[in-house]
């Protein structure tokens, strides 16, 4: 494999090169909400419509044949990326519509027939109902912690969590205690979306085995930053979305363990996921078609395996190891400016993806609209994860977030556009020469700001 | 940047007749929820219907410069003008920040709102100046005022007479 190359890697993303804010070249730091694309993703999906578009698994003409071996043929592309068998990856419309499936497939297993000739042992792992708990941590995506609150209502199970430790991460010594005999569900995410923190998968799924615990992992800032392989990982259930790996938006995966996909009732149903369907009632398909209601999505589905042919090529070794360089240089610049409040784990090794931040004295929408006005794109607000920002003692951070086309350069604008923050809102730096010592642009700036 | 007004930064940092005050004829709560920005409203009322008197806007705002500030131009503007022209206040403001920079507003109604106008261009922030806008027309609401009664597009020729002013 060659040497991993970033400005080579930059020309296979056409809107990296684009303007913004009265030609101010584009420093898109936003990857952590949605990646963009490289142009073999973007041919994949146009290929697809332009020579075999057709609706999968219906008819009998050559297009339908070509469609559905392209969608088949992309199912095993994300299986094998993934380290899974091709049956065991599900399609989804994202990643919260995957964390939903199971969600509402273990709400429904108790359910009288919920799925005819189920192995009953693997059924009754499946079922949630009164008196059982459902664990997920304190830091989780909005994505992977309201369905299982939802699942608690619906069921009268009680909903427990994980809380944090103060440097962002999951304070184990709580394992015990919340991960018990009577958890049926351990759902938690492997990369923090806020505080980039990696989870230690390996302690929370040896704690959910000894109590018998089914595992769901978010895996959706993983999947772009890391080599994910669900084997090693050891969980019985994986999501993530497309759109954030440099896969198209529209399209989320679900990958299970194919003894309980076959033991789990459908989420949505309709067509495509039927076996026989009388008036009297029907009988559903074997998975991954049983959890697939309505026409496949195709294109999606191939520009997503184009994505991770794309990654695959780059090497995910390489990308993990370009995301802690980045992930270090925007560390150090931080760790230079003592107005500024990294949250999480300050240990480059320990987190990956995104560094989110506060500016003391100044809303991060304020942050975001000066980083904006030079160029830099990051997100502001709670980044659906308020139950951690509130955990931290603030309703809002900045957060800069990467992916495999992110250069140091970028990162060093980042750091310049950041300078210009404390002479606008008036926050000391904590310099001698609060702002004297910025560059330039802080000059021009200030006399805007007093226009 | 044309954004941040010395206007803005000036009441986001001081902002005016800040903090939750009794008597009070009705109170709103608006969130946005993108952020999580808070603004607690009170209204004290003169009077009934759209001839009433806003005698006082207290308010408590936890978010961006942009929402405090809008929170902070809200009370000035409004208290002590009836609630016919507070709510022509309120349209000639929402006119503006929804113009996407059409519209940059008319200071004989909206007063210091005027420094909004940047908001307009960044139609993310545009929720940020509406929220304390949207949480005293909710407090009017709950007052009994009939907003489509009193809610119109008046223009400036039918205006019977210039805001009040009070700093």
């Amino acid at each position: 494999m060659p040497a991993f190359d970033v400005e080579r890697l930059r020309e296979d993303f056409p809107l990296l090169t684009r303007t913004v804010r009265d030609g101010r070249p584009l420093v898109y730091l936003d990857s952590g909400a949605t990646s963009q694309k490289p142009r073999a993703v973007l041919d994949a999906e146009r290929s697809f419509y332009e020579q075999h578009n057709a609706a999968v698994h219906r008819g009998a003409h050559q297009l339908a044949e070509e469609a559905t071996d392209d969608f088949e043929d992309a199912r095993a592309t994300v299986a094998a990326f993934i380290g899974g068998a091709a049956d065991e990856v599900v399609f989804t419309k994202n990643a919260t519509e995957s964390l939903n499936l199971v969600a509402y497939a273990l709400g429904n297993a108790g359910a009288p027939g919920a799925v005819g000739g189920a192995d009953p042992q693997v059924a009754a792992r499946l079922q949630v109902g009164v008196g059982d708990e459902i664990a997920v941590t304190e830091m989780e995506h909005h994505a992977n912690l309201v369905p299982w609150q939802e699942l608690a209502r619906r069921t009268g199970a009680t909903l427990r969590w994980i809380g944090l430790t103060p440097d962002g991460e999951l304070d184990l010594a709580q394992l015990d205690q919340v991960v018990t005999s009577r958890t049926k569900v351990l759902a938690f995410t492997h990369v923090s979306n806020v505080l980039g923190t990696i989870n230690p998968v390996e302690a929370l799924v040896g704690r959910a085995r000894e109590v018998g615990a089914l595992t769901v992992l978010d895996a959706c800032q993983s999947a772009p930053h890391l080599p994910v392989d669900v084997r090693a990982l050891g969980v019985d259930f994986l999501a993530f979305s497309g759109h954030k790996m440099l896969g198209p938006l529209g399209i989320g995966v679900l990958w299970g363990r194919s003894e309980l996909l076959a033991a789990m009732p459908p989420f949505l149903t309709g067509g495509s996921m039927i076996e026989t369907v009388r008036m009297e009632g029907s009988t559903y398909a074997a998975p991954p078609q049983r959890f697939e209601a309505g026409v496949p999505v195709a294109a999606q589905a191939v520009g997503l395996a184009a994505a991770c042919d794309y990654l695959t090529a780059v090497g995910m070794d390489a990308v993990a190891e370009h995301d802690r360089r980045i992930t270090a240089a925007l560390l150090d610049g931080l760790a230079r400016r003592p107005w500024v409040r990294v949250l999480g784990p300050l240990d480059p090794q320990r987190r990956c993806g995104a560094v989110a931040f506060v500016v003391e004295g100044v809303h991060p929408h304020d942050v975001g609209q000066v980083l904006d006005d030079s160029g830099v794109a990051v997100r502001t607000g709670h980044h659906c994860a308020a139950p951690l920002h509130r955990a931290f003692g603030v309703v809002a951070s900045t957060r800069a977030s990467f992916a495999a086309y992110t250069t140091l350069d970028e990162v060093q604008a980042f750091l310049d556009a950041l300078d210009r923050v404390p002479a606008i809102f008036g926050i000391s730096t904590g310099d001698d020469e609060p702002q004297s010592s910025r560059p330039a642009a802080t000059d021009t700036l200030t006399e805007d700001a007093v226009r | 940047m044309d954004l941040y007004q010395e206007l803005i930064l000036e009441h986001s940092k001081h902002p005016v007749r800040a903090g939750l005050r009794e008597p009070y004829v009705a109170q709103a709560h608006q969130v946005n929820t993108t952020c999580g920005d808070e603004v607690t409203l009170r209204v004290d009322l003169d009077g009934t219907g759209s001839e009433a008197v806003v005698r006082d806007v207290s308010y408590d705002s936890i978010g961006c410069s942009i929402s405090v500030a809008a929170a902070s131009v809200l009370a000035e503007d409004v208290t002590g003008q009836s609630v016919a022209e507070a709510l022509r206040t309120f349209n000639a403001m929402r006119a503006m920040l929804t113009s996407r920079g059409e519209d940059s507003g008319d200071e004989e109604i909206i007063g210091d709102g005027v420094a909004f106008a940047g908001v307009a261009k960044y139609p993310a922030r545009v929720k940020c100046a509406l929220l304390a806008w949207s949480a005293f027309t909710d407090a009017l609401g709950q007052a009994g005022v009939d907003l489509d009664a009193t809610t119109d597009t008046t223009t400036s020729q039918d205006r019977t007479e210039p805001s009040r002013r009070i700093r």
